[in-house]
Formats: C-alpha cells, sequence, structure tokens
C-alpha cells in the first residue's frame, strides 16, 4: 500500500501530531515564527473534541495546560523564545507537580525581543531547568518537518510514561519549511482516569486527589527532589537519543542538532566526496544529552567540531561529554546568522 | 438532634490558620455548601498561593495547587476538559487581585463557568503582613508603614465592581464574615455561585470580607468590629451584577 | 433542652462564641488546652437556646449544637 504524502510546515506537523496523538487541549499566545501552530489548533482543535484557547499571556496560557493537564488531559502550548521565558514558571510547577506536558519552542533570536529569525540560543533554557528548582524537561530537537510529526507523538508518550514536561525545540526555519510528510499513526494514549490514577477527575470511589509541588515539612521537599532526581537517571539511562553518520573513521566529527544538523550533514556529505573523513553525530535528546555515543568511541586522535546557531551552548555538553579526551572546536553564529556549508567546509579543511 | 456540626467535607483536623481568622470560616462554609448540594464527588478546588495555599489539608475533595495569581488560567484548563466537574477557585486579594489580575480579568470576560471565592481582608498574611492591593488608604502594614497614601501607593482595587462590567460575569456579591448573620449571608452567596455553575449560568465570584487579626493588630473580636465600621465604608456590601 | 458541646483541644482562644451567645453561656476556662492557650467552656447549668450563633462563629468548627 501506498503510503501518502502529504505537504505542511513544521509548525502544522506538530500542530496535526498533536491532534492525531490524543492532545485534546492546546492554549497558546501568538507570537512569530509559529503562528501556523497556534492557527492549526484554532482550525482544527475544535474539529477533534478538543479545546483550543488563545491564552491572555503566555503565562495564563502555560497555567491553563498546567490545569488541563491534572484534569487528565493530553495538553500542550507553544510559542517562541521571549514566551518560552515567560512560560518558565508554569513548566516549573508542571515539572514540581509531576504533571505530563508539551512545550513546543519555535526558537528566533535573543536576547530580549531579538529578531524572528532562527536560532538555537534557547539550548541552555531548555535543557536546564529554565525555570526555577532542579528538575529536567525532555528536550527533543526534530530536524525534518516529518521529525516534527514523529517526535510531537513521541514527546506526548514520553511525558505520559515519566509525567514530566516535554520540550520540542524548533527553530524558526524548520517551523516555517514546507517538506513532503508520511503520516504514521501515532500512539494514541486514553484519557480513562485509571490510567491516570493521580488525575482530578473529582473523589468519587476513591480518596480525594492533590496535584501540587508544596512540600512544607521538613524533610519532605528533599525525599521528593531525590524522587525527581531517581526519575531523570532512569530518564539519562533509557531515553538518550543520537543520528550517527560516518563516524566509524572519521577524523573530525561535527556535532550539530535540528536544522543546522541538515546543513552539517550536507557538508558532511560533500567532504566525503572529495575524501574527506569526516562524520557526524545529531544529538536527538538535547536533555538527555546523549554522552554515551562520545565516550563509546572516544579516541584521542578524532577531533570534534560543534556546529550552532548560537555562541556555544550545546558545545558545554559536547565538552562534558568528552571531559578533555579530544579536541574540541566550534563554529557558531546566532541572532539570524547560520553558518553555511562553505563555512563548515572552511573550518573543516582548516582542522585537518 | 444535632442542628450544627463538622461539614463531612472538611476534614477533621486542626488548621494553622491565627485565632480568629477568616479563612478557617470561608473554607468550612464552602464545605457546608458542598455537603448540601451533594457535589463533593464532582468537585475539584484550585488553591492559592497564600495563607491558604494548603487548603488541600482541610478540604477533603479533589484539589490542585496553582502558582500565585494563576488560579482561574487552571481552574480554566480544570473545567474546559472536565465540563461535568464543579471547579472553584479560592484566592486572597494579593492573588486574584494583584499578580493574578490578568488571568482573573480574562477568565471573567471569557465567561468561564466556574466559581471564585475571593478573600479580601485587605493584607498580605501568609507573607508577613503587607500592604495588598485592597488594603484601605491610611491603613498600616509593613510595605506601609505610614498608611496607605493614594499619592504613593494609589486606591484601595476594587476588582468586583471592575469585573461587573464585563458581559462574560454572571453573578458577583460582596458578603462579609463579620457576624452570624453575615456568615449565613455568605453562606447563601457561596451557594449561589455553586448553583450558578451547576445550572451553567456562568462565571460567578463571591468577594468575602474577612478578618486578619494577626497583622490588623486587633483581637478577634475588634477584626470583626472593623470589618463593620471601617472596612465596609470601602467596599460596601450586596450583589454588585 | 437545646446544649452545645466544645472540643476544647480544637479551640485557638479567639473568643468570637463568647461575643455572639445572646444569653452570655460562653466563658473561658481556667486550664490550658493542648494548644497551651485557655479555650472556652459553656458555663455550667446555663440554659441553652440552641441559636447556633456560637457554631457559626467559631473559625475551627469546635462547637456542636443540639436541640
Amino acid at each position: 500500500m501506498a503510503k501518502t504524502k502529504i505537504l505542511m510546515t513544521g509548525n502544522e506537523a506538530i500542530a496535526k501530531a498533536a491532534i492525531d496523538a490524543g492532545c485534546r487541549f492546546y492554549a497558546g499566545y501568538p507570537i512569530t515564527p509559529q503562528n501556523e501552530l497556534i492557527a492549526y489548533m484554532a482550525n482544527n482543535m475544535e474539529k477533534s473534541a478538543g479545546v483550543f484557547i488563545q491564552a491572555e499571556a503566555e503565562v495564563a496560557a502555560i497555567n491553563m495546560v498546567f490545569g488541563a493537564s491534572a484534569a487528565g488531559a493530553r495538553a500542550m502550548t507553544s510559542s517562541s523564545s521571549p514566551g518560552i521565558s515567560l512560560k518558565q514558571e508554569g513548566i516549573s510547577y508542571i515539572a514540581g507537580a509531576e504533571l505530563p506536558a508539551l512545550i513546543v519552542n519555535i526558537v528566533r533570536g535573543g536576547p530580549g525581543l531579538g529578531n524572528i529569525a532562527a536560532a538555537q540560543s534557547d539550548y541552555f533554557q531548555a535543557t536546564r531547568s529554565g525555570g526555577h528548582g532542579d528538575y529536567h524537561c525532555i528536550v527533543l530537537a526534530p530536524a525534518s518537518v516529518q521529525e516534527c510529526y514523529d517526535f510531537t507523538g513521541l514527546a506526548f508518550n514520553l511525558a505520559d510514561k515519566y509525567r514530566t514536561p516535554v520540550i520540542i525545540l524548533g527553530d524558526g526555519l524548520l517551523g516555517q519549511m514546507m517538506e513532503p510528510i508520511v503520516l504514521a499513526k501515532p500512539q494514541v494514549s486514553s484519557l480513562k482516569s485509571q490510567d491516570k490514577p493521580w488525575a482530578l477527575t473529582g473523589c468519587k470511589g476513591r480518596k480525594a486527589n492533590v496535584v501540587k509541588s508544596f512540600y512544607l515539612k521538613e524533610g519532605d521537599l528533599e525525599k521528593f527532589n531525590l524522587k525527581l532526581q531517581k526519575k531523570y537517571q532512569q530518564i539519562q539511562l533509557k531515553e538518550e537519543r543520537y543520528e550517527e553518520l560516518y563516524v566509524n573513521d572519521a577524523k573530525i566529527v561535527l556535532v550539530a542538532y535540528g536544522s543546522m544538523a541538515r546543513i552539517a550533514k550536507s557538508a558532511v556529505k560533500a567532504l566525503r566526496g572529495r575524501g574527506k573523513k569526516v562524520g557526524l553525530i545529531r544529538p536527538i535528546t538535547l536533555w538527555p544529552f546523549p554522552k554515551q555515543v562520545f565516550s563509546k568511541r572516544l579516541t584521542s586522535n578524532e577531533k570534534y567540531l560543534v556546529i550552532e546557531m548560537s555562541y556555544g551552548q550545546m558545545l558545554e555538553d559536547v565538552q562534558l561529554a568528552i571531559c578533555g579526551r579530544a579536541k574540541v572546536e566550534f563554529l557558531g553564529r546566532a541572532g539570524g546568522g547560520v553558518p553555511s556549508e562553505e563555512d563548515i567546509m572552511r573550518k573543516v579543511n582548516e582542522m585537518l | 438532634m444535632k442542628i450544627y456540626s463538622h461539614p463531612k467535607s472538611l476534614r477533621n483536623v486542626s488548621t494553622h490558620y491565627c485565632p480568629g481568622c477568616g479563612h478557617s470560616l470561608a473554607h468550612r462554609l464552602i464545605a457546608e455548601v458542598i455537603d448540601e448540594l451533594g457535589i463533593r464527588e464532582k468537585v475539584i478546588a484550585v488553591a492559592p498561593v497564600g495563607c491558604a495555599v494548603i487548603a488541600y489539608d482541610y478540604w477533603d475533595f479533589d484539589c490542585s495547587e496553582a502558582a500565585h495569581g494563576r488560579a482561574l488560567a487552571v481552574a480554566t484548563g480544570l473545567k474546559r476538559v472536565r465540563p461535568q466537574n464543579i471547579v472553584f477557585t479560592y484566592q486572597g486579594d494579593g492573588d486574584l487581585a494583584a499578580i493574578g489580575t490578568n488571568e482573573t480579568i480574562h477568565a471573567a470576560n471569557r465567561g468561564e463557568n466556574v466559581s471564585v471565592f475571593f478573600i479580601n481582608n485587605a493584607v498580605y498574611g501568609m507573607t508577613g503582613g503587607q500592604m495588598a492591593p485592597t488594603t484601605l488608604l491610611n491603613q498600616k502594614t509593613s510595605t506601609s508603614p505610614l498608611g496607605r497614601s493614594a499619592a504613593a501607593q494609589g486606591y484601595p482595587l476594587k476588582i468586583s465592581e471592575m469585573l461587573a462590567l464585563l458581559p462574560g460575569v454572571k453573578y458577583i456579591e460582596r458578603v462579609s464574615l463579620h457576624s452570624p448573620q453575615e456568615i449565613m449571608k455568605t453562606k447563601k452567596a457561596i451557594r449561589q455561585a455553586f448553583v450558578n455553575q451547576i445550572e451553567g449560568v456562568g462565571f460567578s465570584l463571591v468577594e468575602i470580607l474577612s478578618p486578619c487579626p494577626t497583622y490588623w493588630g486587633l483581637s478577634a473580636r475588634e477584626s470583626m468590629a472593623w470589618i463593620k465600621n471601617t472596612m465596609i465604608k470601602e467596599f460596601p456590601l450586596g450583589i454588585i451584577k | 433542652m437545646p446544649k452545645i458541646t466544645i472540643n476544647k483541644d480544637k479551640c485557638k482562644g479567639c473568643l468570637l462564641c463568647v461575643s455572639v451567645c445572646p444569653q452570655r453561656l460562653i466563658v473561658v476556662e481556667d486550664e490550658l488546652n493542648l494548644r497551651g492557650i485557655k479555650p472556652v467552656k459553656f458555663k455550667p447549668g446555663g440554659k441553652c437556646v440552641g441559636c447556633a450563633m456560637c457554631a457559626v462563629i467559631c473559625p475551627d468548627c469546635c462547637i456542636e449544637v443540639y436541640k
């Protein structure tokens, strides 16, 4: 049977995948470059018997998601960098209350109001608990419209499995580019209350449930934090995801994620065409960062080149994973600048 | 025959509230109404940040926490996902009328079919008696040590009157806890707010003038008199909408 | 005859019940309760009218009223 392909933007693919994955609550606030996502939700959520709310503010949107998730629904919000900064309070509470939720960040240039060009400058915010407290969000970085679709279903499943907020970290290029995609059937979780026994559904036939992140009694908050840390260790062990390309005999390994990895991939292929031993590691989960791929293949005679649309954020995770055992160089532009295939090839030739 | 006793929806525990605090009274009245309407198994409450932050330790039904001021955003999420449940928020003046003003106004304007219980005691209790949006002119607090001045700190915010202008709002009443008679009126208003929700009428808010003896520097009895003689002049009782 | 019972260990001693009893039948105990304050008690031999005003105003649900 031929698989049907449809053409859509990354933003629309995320929205469609969310509805296909059983998301029944979306609250968001308009901000460029993710407006196709909120518009898709406005057009399609109610047709699927879900709830769409254009919230009065980013802060309200994320707290509506808190409520919807507490009520047992698959719930999400989306925004772009300045809006995601505003949502940090709610994300911290969602992590603290152990609620599943999806937060999509179609990253734009910063700091401040920045601009609306694609960027990867929110890596730190996404991977290092962007709000207050010791928590992590699982962070998925798609590099194609197909992955925007596929990772959204995955994000909801991981959120439900670990009762944790999951971030899809895209960027303006990915959000707005159009590509043909194949619609695979994402796993739809049921909304039956027995699957989420902690959800607030009214206390009929059971003890009252409380959804909270507040632990006032001495020792309780530390205990709760240790429980969270245990969960994060499990996630780190089981959920690292990455893609490798020509790394086995590579003298230089490029490391890039998201849109940047597409350009890096083209550069790798072009360099291989000229006989240069270059490979690519593309982290798919930014948290948990795929440390294992670095430690398992590390030899001292290779070099790494981290390429980002930022001034070196993922660079720190690569350096931590490599821990001084190999040389790590960096190539980055931000604020609308994108390292080009030629920039990458030039840098690699310098390093060889 | 027992004619007045502990409501079932209120756990039989001592609260952390100070002697004479209005929160305990308001908690009890809400629990009584929930028992009388037989809706305990359908209720989902949203607790605020403020003195009532652990209201869920006292109420015996499903409850959610909300970040400071965000109770009505959380309630919106809960109610839209579960319209068959009865969702209410319980918020103080700082939570509802300062840091959460945005969420309050817009939930009201959307006409969310929820019930809101707004405890106005003109002061921040949990953090130690700072000025609230509803603090009266000349009232001394730890952050208005010379008394609130209109020139420097603005006027007491009349959020109920403001919200009454919105077409999405169906019922607003200001009541008080300063005497047994007023307490019974408060209970009636709480009941009305729940009945409105059950009947699908829409956004209902009950503003409850409530004593804070500790941060008013008064005895419980004097606090009740202060509401009656002073606070009501600024915040007149009755149905606002 | 109407009567009230007072849970003296839950009483926080705010004395609001004392202030509303029309018969002035609620008075302060001499002994401290578990909280370390002097709770209220019903005046022995007093004639309660069962108006329940004390129970209505008690913030801490310490009072039950019987008729």
